[in-house]
């Protein structure tokens, strides 16, 4: 059947505006979106090697002047691009991610002491991110052990085998790049720029959308939400 | 031939209808190039895709499309895509069949050096901890040396990947397997003599008295 296009002025409109004032998410601009973070602030960025990084909320967090930044990402992509951009811009005092290589301004500030970078094998680190955004203290992996990422940690013997008992990683923002978002905030990614957005949506207090299309609600299937509505807090408008 | 070339070649033959099979980056990436015609091999690229095909032709890449370099693919008919923790979730699940990373050291147990050079390079481990853990069968492209100092040795100097030993090294010289954890060499390269291998490798090979000849 065909939607008729009134339907959002309708009665309809009525019930599902109501919930999502409930769900709690609110449209807000760029500016004030980024200006709730403060300096000092723990961040997720989504994105691998800056692809499916939120790149308009980079540039304003650099635009705002953010210092002393923690940010937790896969990598810190090039320079000039995503992430990158934050560490050229000395917005980071410490990044936690699994691969810096393809940034040398990242290792020179590591090797210069100018910026604490903690590496920590990309499994084990999603599965940290997505650890503290499903309740669980931790996970047991058996990456590292053996190795160098083993020290310090406790190690655990589950039936025969040894496994690293790696702890849930949080945040105090996460900053998520969507495909298509709904104005509930219901989000769906796209290709490979999916990669840790979903993951970091549910693990910090806060999260930030921006996303490439806004769209009304209804029009993404419930099959194909990646991120449920309730999940997100704020959704950046497109001017 | 070219080092590269054999390498890529030899390890194409490893291959087998419907793996799953994540290539790393380096002389790993060209065994794509020598997959057997008729074979379907399901690449994997970490970042979350599965279906990797071909670098696309230039006006053709699609900027959400990339590979764990960031760089532009294809993806084949019948490819997917997942979040990262899918994607780790196969390779640590032992879903995927077979990973081909490239190596710094490889000790006489099969040991795995290949993610920091301290002091000096250090990239960060990316997913090769996890892959070398998890995989099925792991599976080492490099050169059989560097600036004349062999690559397999008796013990790494450089920090481990991984405690979990991998199934086979192959080089521009041999191929090498650590069955029942012991440096065995399998095959040498068209040309290459067995004195030749053991001249440029550290750690002891076990040399059974007959060694093949690699088949390209």
């Amino acid at each position: 059947m065909a939607v008729p296009h009134d339907r959002y002025r309708t009665r309809e409109f009525a019930r599902y505006g109501n919930w999502w004032r409930v769900a709690g998410m609110l449209t807000t601009t760029l500016e004030s979106a980024v200006a709730q973070i403060s300096d000092g602030a723990i961040l997720m960025i989504g994105g691998f090697m800056g692809v499916g990084t939120p790149e308009r909320i980079v540039d304003e967090l650099i635009r705002q002047r953010k210092r002393d930044l923690t940010v937790i990402a896969n990598d810190t992509a090039l320079p000039g691009v995503g992430i990158g951009k934050l560490v050229t811009a000395k917005a980071v005092r410490k990044v936690v991610a699994s691969h810096v290589g393809l940034n040398p301004e990242t290792q020179q500030k590591m090797l210069a002491g100018e910026m604490d970078v903690e590496l920590v094998p990309q499994g084990t680190l999603i599965e940290r991110i997505r650890a503290a955004g499903h309740g669980l203290g931790g996970v047991l992996t058996p990456t590292g052990v053996g190795t160098v990422v083993e020290e310090g940690k406790r190690k655990l013997e589950v039936a025969g085998r040894e496994y690293l008992l790696e702890t849930a990683l949080f945040a105090d923002f996460a900053l998520v790049q969507a495909f298509l978002a709904d104005y509930l905030g219901n989000l769906t990614y796209a290709l490979t720029a999916r990669n840790f957005n979903p993951v970091i949506a549910m693990a910090a207090r806060t999260v930030i959308v921006d996303a490439e299309h806004v769209v009304p609600v209804g029009m993404i299937s419930p099959d194909h939400v990646q991120t449920p509505a309730p999940l997100v807090d704020y959704l950046i408008t497109r001017t | 031939m070219d080092p590269q070339t054999i390498i890529a070649k030899r390890i194409a033959q490893e291959l087998a209808d419907g793996m799953l099979v994540n290539l790393g980056i380096g002389i790993p990436t060209l065994v794509a190039n020598h997959v057997p015609p008729g074979m379907r091999i399901f690449f994997q690229s970490e970042n979350g895709l599965i279906g990797t095909g071909p670098i696309p032709q230039e006006g053709l890449a699609q900027a959400r499309l990339t590979d764990a370099g960031g760089k532009p693919v294809s993806a084949i008919p019948g490819a997917s895509t997942f979040d990262s923790a899918m994607s780790f979730g196969l390779i640590r699940g032992g879903h995927v069949d077979m990973t081909v990373l490239g190596g710094l050291q490889v000790d006489a147990h099969g040991r795995l050096a290949n993610w920091m050079i301290p002091g000096k390079m250090v990239p960060g481990m990316g997913g090769a901890m996890d892959l070398v853990t998890g995989a099925r069968r792991v599976v080492v492209a490099m050169q059989h040396s560097a600036k004349g100092k062999p690559k397999i040795v008796r013990s790494c100097t450089l920090p481990l990947t991984s405690a979990r030993a991998v199934d086979l090294v192959v080089t521009e010289l041999a191929v090498i397997a650590f069955a029942n954890g012991r440096a065995t060499l399998v095959e040498t390269a068209p040309g290459v003599e067995v004195e030749q291998v053991l001249a440029q490798t550290e750690a002891e090979l076990a040399v059974p008295t007959h060694v093949r000849q690699m088949r390209l």
